[in-house]
């Protein structure tokens, strides 16, 4: 599911239908080093707004990572984050209350906005630090109809489980490398008395994305990039053997009571609350993307390799699929042609701010450009290792992708059902086909 | 801080500017209309009058319904034209039929129940001692917004699993009695009326409060004259008491209903629509806010504007007749 989510956690479940909107400005501040910004022009007085499904408080860190390249071109950046940002974002495009920049959690909310003729191309730096920085397929996201639109901004890595280095030590287990330690470690957890994996559907109206996710982990380990994209366009349908075979292998393993416990509980629970039982023990693995950890950190939770809660990459499943990873990310869409915007445009798609921003914390960048090193967060760090692995098979978030009938619609509430409901594999996949559109 | 401060210093100065502006063109509008004379006098106090609130009435309301129209007639993204689609989706689509028997249920449940014990508390607190205090008490949730209850609502609903304590309420009173604790917004069809129990909770303050008004209202002449004639408790009730407080009980009840169809918070923020406790205005925001589904959406909104009328319509006619015979 997408970075949105993300964002939401810090706030909590609560604001399910307000509208928490947050408007912050970016000021300025004095003595800093304006040489990596050299090559910007100084506009001082001019004002660029963005619009996000960022919320605090990552907002603030996204400030600051922006200080001195405000500081030294005098452009004022005004960021406004809401959680409703994706049903805001159309409306304020169709009122002509367009924001000069916003950052798309996903591929298929470009498509739409540029179905809008609303959305302006980047300029030739923008595509220049793109074609240097980031791979092919992260360029194709930002494509729409040929025509490259959205240069890639943050990314997430989802193919993560969540334990507790401190709980597994004193249980004895070791951290699995392939799916079958995976299993044999959950039935000895089993046989301990503990629960083995953590699980929630729960998230207001987007209740069952976290399943999802597990399933496009199957998709994607079980039968590589064409399978999945191919899935992902309805070349592969959701009655296909292969997925119906896939979301058995999810079902055997996060509806497996013996290591869930109450499987129709998952569907209750809210994503947030799923893992938080992993530094006590209460739960011992859950399934979720690098973001995970700023919850748990909420929670107090030392996130290390030794410490409360750390993760380890989800094993592969099928050895002909190297290094399979899903994952999300934002992309940098502009509705204005000024000189300022396009400054920034260029300015937020260059390694100076991937670096800067990941030295704050939390958050991954696909830029090449980034020095590993340079990661304040081990997680971070690990996701970062895993997404520029030039031997990844990579794909974005299938939901993320699908037409929003069904990656937002009917997939979250069949999931559900499927968990919550006990609803069949053959009834679920029949109705989200016929949710499809037809064009 | 200091930006925001003076950000909202300019804002707040601009709004009184603004509303300074309006109030003279209201007084030079008023000061012209009132010095208007003769035959016209009347035909320019009515543009002046029914003038603005017809124009906005026109921009806020009956513009878009006919957009919506239009729209439930078009493509997810409001270009082609599809005909009937959106509205042969609406009669097959397994999962509407739910949407539709939920919001039925809505209807036919959740007013006559508020309005019942709104009734039936009006009457039993009447003229009781310091009867405004239980009043107070049983109005407060009304001032809670209904994704606030909701809120609250979910921790007495709560069901832990996996053997840790339960902390829900409704667990906790079922173990009581020797029952077993459920996860309770899995259960159909108990969920959906746990959810109306929420509404009910609401919302029974307000019915209480309009129809303890019009209980008050009844002529204590009409009261002592029957009770003279020997009428008391039921009798009185029957007779005297209800048929004086009819109209008020029927509006409130209509305004119960037009609620519970429009009912939206409570489903959303409980669970999402999920688990075949979805409702009509749950599903079109879903349709348009979240699946970008600009067609379907307006098809369901329409269908709820077409729910809604004849109750509206109902309500007219009985005011209209209720004029009439004073």
């Amino acid at each position: 599911m997408f970075k949105s989510k993300k964002g939401a956690l810090a706030i909590g479940a609560v604001a399910v239908s307000l509208v928490a909107t947050m408007l912050t400005t970016v000021s300025a501040s004095a003595a800093v080093n304006c040489d990596p910004y050299s090559g910007y022009k100084k506009m001082k007085g001019k004002t660029v707004t963005v619009f996000t499904s960022i919320l605090e408080p990552e907002l603030t860190t996204m400030k600051t990572a922006m200080k001195d390249f405000v500081a030294c071109t005098g452009i004022k950046v005004k960021i406004e984050g809401s959680n409703q940002f994706e049903a805001l974002l159309p409306v304020r495009v169709k009122g002509g209350n367009a924001p000069d920049l916003a950052f798309l959690p996903q591929p298929g909310l470009l498509v739409k906005m540029v179905a809008t003729g609303k959305v302006v191309a980047p300029p030739a730096g923008t595509v220049a630090n793109v074609n240097k920085y980031w791979s092919k397929s992260w360029k194709d996201l930002g494509t729409v109809k040929g025509k490259f639109y959205a240069a890639p901004l943050g990314s997430n890595m989802k193919s993560l489980v969540w334990y507790s280095p401190k709980q597994f030590k004193a249980a004895g287990y070791t951290v699995p490398k392939t799916w079958d330690e995976m299993t044999t470690l959950a039935d000895k957890m089993a046989a301990d008395g503990k629960i083995a994996f953590c699980g929630g559907l729960g998230s207001g109206g987007a209740t069952g994305w976290p399943a999802t996710d597990w399933v496009e982990q199957i998709v994607l380990r079980e039968y590589g990039a064409k399978v999945y994209n191919d899935w992902v366009s309805h070349k592969v349908k959701f009655s296909d053997p292969k997925i119906k075979a896939a979301m058995q292998k999810v079902a055997g393993w996060m509806q497996n009571p013996k290591w869930v416990g109450n499987v129709k509980g998952i569907a209750t629970t809210t994503f947030q609350d799923a893992g938080k039982g992993i530094p006590t023990g209460k739960c011992m693995m859950l399934q979720q993307a690098s973001f995970y950890g700023n919850i748990l950190g909420a929670e107090g939770a030392t996130i290390s390799s030794t410490g409360d809660a750390f993760a380890f990459y989800l094993p592969a499943t099928n050895s002909k699929v190297s290094v399979p990873v899903v994952g999300g990310g934002e992309f940098t869409t502009a509705f204005a042609k000024r000189p300022e915007v396009q400054q920034v445009q260029n300015y937020l798609s260059s390694a100076t701010f991937a670096t800067s921003r990941v030295q704050l914390d939390h958050w991954v960048s696909a830029n090449s450009g980034v020095p590993l090193a340079a990661y304040k967060d081990p997680i971070d760090r690990l996701a970062a290792e895993y997404l520029s692995n030039s031997k990844s098979t990579f794909g974005f978030d299938a939901s993320d992708l699908m037409p929003a009938a069904v990656g937002a619609g009917a997939e979250w509430k069949e999931f559900t059902a499927w968990f919550g409901e006990g609803k069949s594999i053959d009834d679920v996949t029949k109705a989200i086909d016929a949710a499809w559109p037809a064009s | 801080m200091g930006a925001f401060l003076t950000d909202s210093l300019g804002k707040l100065s601009q709004v009184l500017v603004a509303i300074a502006i309006f109030s003279i063109v209201l007084l030079a509008i008023f000061g012209i209309a009132g010095r208007a004379k003769g035959k016209y006098q009347n035909k320019i106090a009515q543009i002046i009058f029914f003038g603005p609130a017809a124009f906005l009435l026109l921009v806020g309301l009956v513009v878009p319904a006919i957009q919506t129209i239009i729209f439930s007639f078009k493509d997810p993204d409001s270009v082609n034209f599809v005909g009937f689609a959106n509205y042969k989706w609406m009669l097959i689509d397994p999962n509407i039929k739910t949407v539709m028997l939920n919001t039925i249920l809505w209807i036919l449940v959740v007013p006559l129940i508020t309005t019942g014990i709104g009734l039936l508390l009006a009457v039993m607190l009447d003229r009781l001692k310091r009867e405004s205090i239980p009043k107070s008490l049983i109005f407060m949730p009304m001032a809670i917004s209904f994704v606030g209850a909701s809120i609250i609502w979910k921790f007495v609903y709560d069901y832990a699993k996996d053997g840790y304590p339960q902390t829900g309420l409704l667990s906790n009173i079922v173990s009581l009695f020797g029952g077993t604790p459920q996860n309770w917004m899995l259960v159909k069809p108990l969920n959906t009326f746990l959810l109306m129990i929420i509404f009910i909770w609401v919302q029974t303050g307000f019915a209480m409060v309009i129809l303890s008004a019009a209980i008050k209202a009844v002529p204590s002449d009409i009261v002592e004259a029957s009770a003279l004639d020997g009428a008391s408790g039921w009798k009185l009730f029957k007779n005297i008491t209800f048929p004086m407080v009819r109209g008020t009980f029927i509006v409130v009840l209509a305004t119960m209903v037009v609620g519970a169809l429009k009912l939206f918070d409570i489903v959303r923020t409980m669970t999402g629509g999920n688990f075949g406790t979805n409702v009509l205005a749950n599903e079109m925001y879903s349709q348009v806010f979240v699946q970008f589904d600009q067609g379907k959406g307006s098809a369901l909104a329409v269908a709820l504007f077409i729910s809604v009328s004849p109750i509206l319509i109902y309500n007219i006619i009985h005011l209209r007749r209720e004029r009439a015979q004073r």
